[in-house]
């Protein structure tokens, strides 16, 4: 469970008619962004190694 | 007034053998019996009162569904009220019957964390290296796809008409805040390069507004009419429209709003203005239109987009708060619902990125996006559809959903506990609490009854009609002052 430690991010809650056009998003888009570039760093050790053999193989039956 | 919302989740998982020759139905099966022998003794599914071929518009299809029952298959009632079996080549756990959406939530989590700990046992058990992997997604990208039901209870004297065709503009906008995304298409011609992305697993799978099926033809609106309690009061509404999501406020949503349309609906609050002219060209045209910006034809002639319906859904929910209360839905969850609903939408409308730890689609959008820049990748690459695909890994070290900052509603503690404990608020609090303290005297076990050996002919069934009897409330003390089943049996039976 030790890789379930996600921050919780607030999302900016709807304030009626009064909000700003473009205001506080962009701070938080960079925060986003750079972690994003965490995790793109991180994933190559973490994504399966031959792609094209794994979406080839991943065939399932339908269900329901 | 609306009736109790009461609901419930059944999700099949994908799954895939590593390091060994298998077929899906023998993993699946390994898979459940890891989990059941280490944790829970077996016991057996009692088909007695399945009619899945029952069709809500009033006639049965004897036919269609004959060769279901495949009694032969793992199929095992958990301590916590839950179902965990193998359906068609899949492994499946319908979570129990919860009073709101936060309790399916916290058991959607629960079902993850038990197929998350049959892998691990499956593992040892076959002690070979061989790895038996599971998937929580909807369709393989190659045109096969399985299942995630959301059920609610419904009012018996809803008129069944009325619920298809007002529920039906919900259930194709609603992708937009939980659709789980998907990289590509596997609508006929469509190829990547027309459909790099899109919001739902699920939409290029549908091609009726409404009918039985499940496999084949599915429909918008399922009409499988098998309520699993009193079928004079009640109906059970088997939703097949949904992805089976990663994020939690994402499933929270999906139940959420789908709860308070559906009381909307039974108390006639909703009206029928927002139909749609064809929601199945609908659904798909939503899906594959990530900016949002697509309109779709009203039956009254007017052009929407999916955002613009959810808001108009919205404020019409609102009202009903105003002039009904939430209570049927439980006023608190109901309340927070509404708010986040509210949320989600203003920031699809304006910023997206700002409900990136919300919805799937937005989640997964971004990582495909910024992966495919970063390698200077075009649609189609596999790369781009391993990454769809790993994103529903349900393997902690594999899994891309963990990883993306998703916001977290349900402890681990709060999941881990749902692992072995009932819900206290429906009749799935007396299953579990009899299956914990009298597991070898419960011969079957069924959504509706519960059917006792207690040493003496005949076997003793009892029924559970009522979705909320057999709370804590209710038995709690009755289930703690009998020592024996027998004991309990002679007090129910007075």
């Amino acid at each position: 469970m030790a890789e379930r430690t996600q921050k919780q991010k607030p999302v900016p809650a709807r304030t009626e008619e009064t909000v700003d056009e473009a205001p506080s998003s962009a701070p938080q888009g960079d925060k986003l962004k750079a972690e994003l570039d965490d995790l793109l760093d991180e994933i190559d050790g973490v994504l399966e190694t031959n792609a094209e053999d794994f979406v080839k193989s991943y065939v399932q039956k339908g269900g329901e | 007034m609306a009736i109790a919302k009461v609901c419930g989740i059944e999700t099949e998982y994908g799954i895939q053998v590593r390091g060994a020759q298998s077929n899906p139905v023998a993993a699946s099966s390994v898979l459940i019996n890891a989990y059941v022998s280490g944790v829970l003794r077996k016991v057996g599914w009692d088909y007695e009162d399945e009619h899945p071929g029952n069709d809500a518009r009033g006639f049965t299809y004897q036919e269609v569904f004959a060769p279901e029952v495949e009694t032969h298959l793992i199929n095992a009632v958990l301590t916590n009220g839950a179902r965990y079996y193998v359906d068609h080549a899949h492994p499946e756990i319908s979570t129990p019957e919860c009073i709101d959406a936060l309790e399916v939530v916290r058991f959607d989590r629960a079902a993850e964390e038990i197929v998350r700990t049959s892998m691990e046992a499956a593992g040892r058990l076959l002690g070979d290296g061989s790895e038996i992997v599971t998937y929580k997604n909807n369709s393989d990208g190659k045109g096969n796809s399985y299942g995630c039901h959301e059920n609610y209870l419904v009012d018996r004297a809803t008129p069944f008409g009325r619920i298809v065709s007002q529920v039906t503009p919900h259930f194709v906008t609603r992708q937009v805040f939980c659709g789980a995304g998907k990289v590509g298409s596997e609508f006929p011609n469509t190829t990547s390069a027309m459909v790099p992305y899109q919001l739902s697993q699920r939409a290029d799978f549908f091609e009726e507004e409404v009918g039985l099926e499940t496999t084949l033809k599915r429909p918008i609106v399922n009409t499988r009419d098998e309520p699993h309690c009193d079928a004079q009061k009640y109906r059970r509404l088997h939703v097949i429209v949904g992805d089976a999501n990663m994020a939690e406020v994402s499933t929270y949503l999906k139940v959420g709003t789908t709860s308070i349309i559906l009381a909307m609906i039974e108390d006639d609050a909703l009206g029928g203005d927002l139909a749609l002219a064809n929601p199945v060209a609908a659904i798909r045209q939503i899906s594959h239109d990530p900016s949002l910006t697509r309109t779709v034809l009203l039956r009254d002639g007017k052009r929407v987009t999916a955002l613009e319906l959810q808001w108009a859904l919205l404020e019409r929910a609102k009202k009903y708060e105003r002039s009904h209360g939430l209570d049927c839905v439980v006023e608190s969850v109901g309340q927070d619902v509404l708010a986040r609903w509210e949320t989600v939408l203003a920031g699809l409308e304006r910023d997206r990125n700002s409900v990136a730890t919300w919805v799937d689609w937005v989640a997964k959008e971004r990582l495909v996006n910024a992966f495919a820049q970063r390698h200077d990748l075009r649609p189609g690459d596999a790369k781009l559809k391993a990454i769809d695909l790993q994103y529903h890994d349900l393997r902690a070290e594999r899994c891309l959903a963990r990883r993306v900052g998703l916001e977290v509603m349900i402890s681990d503690d709060d999941v881990r506990s749902a692992m072995t404990e009932p819900p206290t608020t429906t009749r799935a609090y007396f299953r579990g609490k009899c299956l914990q303290k009298w597991p070898s005297e419960i011969v079957a076990a069924n959504w509706d009854s519960l059917v006792f050996d207690i040493g003496r002919d005949p076997l003793r069934r009892v029924p559970m009609m009522e979705p909320l009897r057999g709370t804590a409330e209710h038995v709690a003390r009755l289930l703690e002052e009998c020592d024996t089943a027998a004991e309990l049996l002679a007090r129910l039976g007075s």
